[in-house]
Parts: structure tokens; sequence; C-alpha cells
């Protein structure tokens, strides 16, 4: 037997659903034109699954500031923070991020994913408890099989079965960790974050908040849902990442917790990889500044989320809870959510396939993330497509059929 | 087994009802993926189940070592000694 013999099952269902048509996991682009244009199949198609919320990815002081800093620092670190030394551009982004929270103390990861896997699973020690959404991301799945403590979940974005859980749990001597995020990034849903804070305060608890999705995008000025709902003291660490509304990649995490930096010498996810390259470290500083600088961008962004969400909702598809830039239709089947994507993908509309089950509830979804990007007309055109392909597969009534009928 | 362990098992069996579309018979011995055909997130949320019915806090690492429904029984059983 060979050591991949385990993943029969799962070859299996890959093939069916590669089957379908394209396969949606090893899509290829020939080009990216623009934040929201990408060359596909030798054909001009709209990107509506980047999650390139500010749309920064091509702003041309970003640009600048990464070449920069690519002719003048090298292409790489070629080492981790601790062994090899931090660039001045490392100190220089978690200053101007721990500014921008209003926080003390600010620590940059390689990825959003490791910030996550880090910061939990080195908070959360053997006599602690970490205490999960039921729908967590995978970062956050992941960091809760590496730590050493016990590990709860709760029903997603429940605070009364948080509160249940954790009045279990009152006994316990250890500190209790409890981990929700800003925006969940399959059904654009945002936590219930002042209740959520309301039971952390009764019970005790440290709370932190995965804004990924929700930085740039939510509050006065961009911090998040804490900020939004007015909780931000409550939040004793929020994580984040550079891979979305700053059109990078890396991660942090601020914090007001005294000797928060002695997480840099006892958490392996930062200390045993190497850190990220100067180019990304400069753009992320000025995508950064372009976000405080220009809250358009975020007006913007949040009148194209209501403008698709609405636009689909009123066409009669099952949409998420909330008009947010992820915006996420629920197909019956999962066949039918694979020839739909495939069909959008054929007309020059590429998004997000969501199966189980990396779905919440099982759902067969089609995701989209909006961007200030988007001009109104992309956001129309990929509605029009949308109701279209809906009403060839049938997920939507054919209105012709409709009038007969009234 | 003693009673209470009976009594535990016969919890969880009536509990998992609407959770198993398969028409198996459930005892002890019953494995919970292979048997009932439940994937890792169903397991995870029946526990989320059984956690509220014996009101008891089953941690996740606890269940990577249980296999069959014997194994789930005396991990409550000893979770709620421990309370
Ligand atoms: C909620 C959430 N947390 C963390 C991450 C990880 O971020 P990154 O892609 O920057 O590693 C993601 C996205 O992938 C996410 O959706």
């Amino acid at each position: 037997m060979t050591i991949l013999a385990k993943f029969t099952q799962l070859r299996e269902s890959y093939q069916k659903m590669a089957a379908i048509g394209r396969d949606p996991f090893s899509v290829r682009f020939d080009g990216i034109l623009s934040p929201t244009e990408g060359m596909l199949n030798g054909r001009r198609t709209i990107l509506l699954g980047t999650n390139n919320y500010l749309g920064l990815t091509f702003d041309q002081s970003c640009i600048d500031k990464g070449v920069e800093a690519l002719v003048e620092q090298g292409t790489g670190t070629t080492g981790s923070r601790i062994a090899n030394g931090s660039y001045g551009g490392h100190g220089d982004l978690e200053r101007d991020l721990a500014d921008f929270y209003g926080r003390q103390h600010c620590m940059v990861f390689t990825t959003g994913y490791q910030a996550n896997l880090g910061i939990i699973s080195t908070l959360v020690g053997k006599d602690d408890i970490l205490v999960i959404d039921g729908d967590s991301h995978a970062s956050i799945y992941d960091a809760a099989k590496m730590t050493a403590g016990q590990v709860v979940r709760f029903r997603h974005n429940d605070p009364d079965d948080l509160y249940k859980r954790l009045r279990r749990l009152s006994d316990h001597p250890g500190n209790k960790l409890v981990v929700v995020e800003g925006i969940y990034s399959m059904l654009g849903d945002t936590a219930p974050l002042r209740e959520f804070a309301q039971v952390k305060r009764e019970t005790g608890a440290f709370l932190l908040v995965d804004e990924a999705h929700s930085m740039g995008v939510l509050g006065q000025t961009g911090r998040g849902l804490a900020q939004e709902v007015g909780v931000e003291a409550d939040v004793d660490f929020i994580v984040g990442t550079f891979s979305k509304s700053l059109g990078a990649v890396g991660g942090f995490c601020v914090s007001d917790l005294p000797d928060f930096d002695i997480l840099r010498v006892a958490c392996r996810p930062y200390m045993f990889t190497a850190s990220l390259p100067p180019s990304v470290i400069a753009t992320s500083i000025q995508a950064l500044k372009r976000m405080r600088e220009e809250p358009g961008l975020r007006l913007r962004l949040n009148a194209n989320s209501h403008r698709l969400y609405e636009g689909l909702r009123n066409l009669g598809f099952q949409v998420g809870p909330e008009a947010n830039p992820i915006v996420a239709v629920a197909l019956p089947t999962k066949e039918l959510a694979i020839t739909f994507w495939n069909a959008l993908l054929e007309a020059g509309l590429y998004l997000n396939l969501a199966l189980p089950p990396a779905t919440p509830n099982s759902l067969a979804l089609l995701r989209s993330s909006v961007s200030a990007a988007h001009t109104p007309q992309q956001i129309d055109t990929a509605i029009q497509l949308f109701a279209q392909v809906g009403r060839e597969l049938g997920v939507l009534p054919d209105p012709a059929i409709v009038q007969a009928a009234e | 087994m003693t009673a209470e362990l009976d009594e535990i098992v016969d919890e969880i069996i009536s509990a998992l009802g609407p959770t198993v579309q398969t028409p198996v018979t459930i005892t002890t011995d019953t494995n919970i993926t292979r048997d009932l055909g439940l994937d890792s997130l169903a397991v995870m949320d029946f526990v989320m189940v059984l956690e509220d019915k014996f009101d008891v806090s089953i941690p996740l690492e606890r269940i990577a070592e249980v296999e069959t429904i014997g194994d789930l029984a005396r991990t409550i059983q000893d979770l709620r000694g421990r309370a």
C-alpha cells in the first residue's frame, strides 16, 4: 500500500468535480490586467473572488515603494528575524500598525495563517482553555490542533452558547481565550461582537478577534468590527492579514497586554520561518498609509457590496444574512454549484466555488468578494450573468413562465 | 459495565437519532466514523449536543481518542466524575 492510499476517497471526489468542467483548484490566469480583470483561457475575465477589498494591488504608490525596496534591499531576507535579524521595514510596519490600532504592541508574521497559528497556540498553554466558534477558519482550527491546552467549540455566532460553555468551565483554574472573526469568510456574516464582549467581561476570559476580512472594510477608520461596534477596549488581541485589504501577503497581531513582546521568543511560527521580503513590507506600509488617507475607498467598497448583494438577492438567489464585501450565493446541490461556477467562468466571470467541508452547514456556495476598484458596470455585468446562468440552470424561475402564470 | 455507563450509552444513542441517516443498530461497539458515516465535523457538532445533554465540557483533544460509542460513554463518565 502506498503512503498516499489514504487519499483514495479524496481523489475520487476531486476527480468527480473536475469531470464537470474546469478544475476550480487549479485555475491558472494567463495574466492579471488590473485589480478587477484578468486573462483566463485567452478571455478578459472579471475578477470577483480575490479578497482585494480596496483594490490596492496595482496602486502606483505601493508599486513604487515595493520597487524601491526591491532595488535597495534585495529580493529576500533569507532567514528568520531571531536568527538573521530584522530589517528596518519590519519594525516600521509594526510601529505603523500599532499606531493605526492605537495599541502598544504589534508582531508581524509571514502570513495571516501563521499569525493565527502562532499567537493562538502560544497563548493557550497546557493549563489553559481555547474556546472557538464552530465555523472558525482553518488557521484557527490548526492552531487548536497545535495548542497544548484544552479546546472547546461553541455554536457559531451564539453568545448565549458561549456563555453556557464558559460557565461550565468556571471551576477550571486556567485562562480562557475566546476566538472569533470579524467577518466570516464564507457567508460574509459578522460576529455579534458587542454581546461576545459582554460575555468576555462577565466570565473573565480573554478575547481575540481575527479581523482578516474586516480590516479596511468596517469601522470609522477601517480598524474592523471591534471599532464598528465600539468594543475595542474589550478585545485583547486583534489578528489580521496583509493579503486582503492591503493587497500583499503577511499577517500581524496587535495588543495592549504588557509583556506581549515575550511572544517573539516563545512563538514558534514567528521564530522558525523566514521574515517577509523588504518589497512586501514596503508595499504593505504604503497600502496601510493609503487606506488611512483615503476613507473614500471604504465608502466605494461599501456601495459596491450593497449593489451586488441586493442585486443578487432581488433576483431571488439565496444570499448570506448581511450585505458585506463577501457575497455568497447558496445553491441546492454541490453538482449544481460546480456547473454554475463553470458557466460563469465560460461567460467571463471568476469567483470562488466553496464546497463542504470548507463551508458552514455543508452549503454549496458561489462566493464573491467585492472590491472598491470594481466599477458599477462590472457589478451589474456580474449580476446579469448570474441571472442568465441561474435561469438556464433552472435555479431561478424563467421570467416567461412567471409572466404566463400571473 | 456499570449501570451509569449503560445509561450514558442509552442517552448517546437516543441523541444520535437526528444525526445518523443510515439505518443501523447502534451498540457500545459501534465505530462512530466508520459505522455511522459521520465526518469529523459532524462528530464535533454531535459532541456539542452531548456537552449540553450531560452538562459537561468535552475538549476536542479527548474526542481524538474516541473510536466507539463505548469509548465516548467512558470519556463522558470520566469527565463527569471529575466535575
Ligand atoms: C478568517 C481568516 N483568517 C486568516 C486567514 C489567513 O490569512 P492569509 O491568507 O494571509 O494567510 C484567512 C484567509 O486566508 C481568513 O479568511
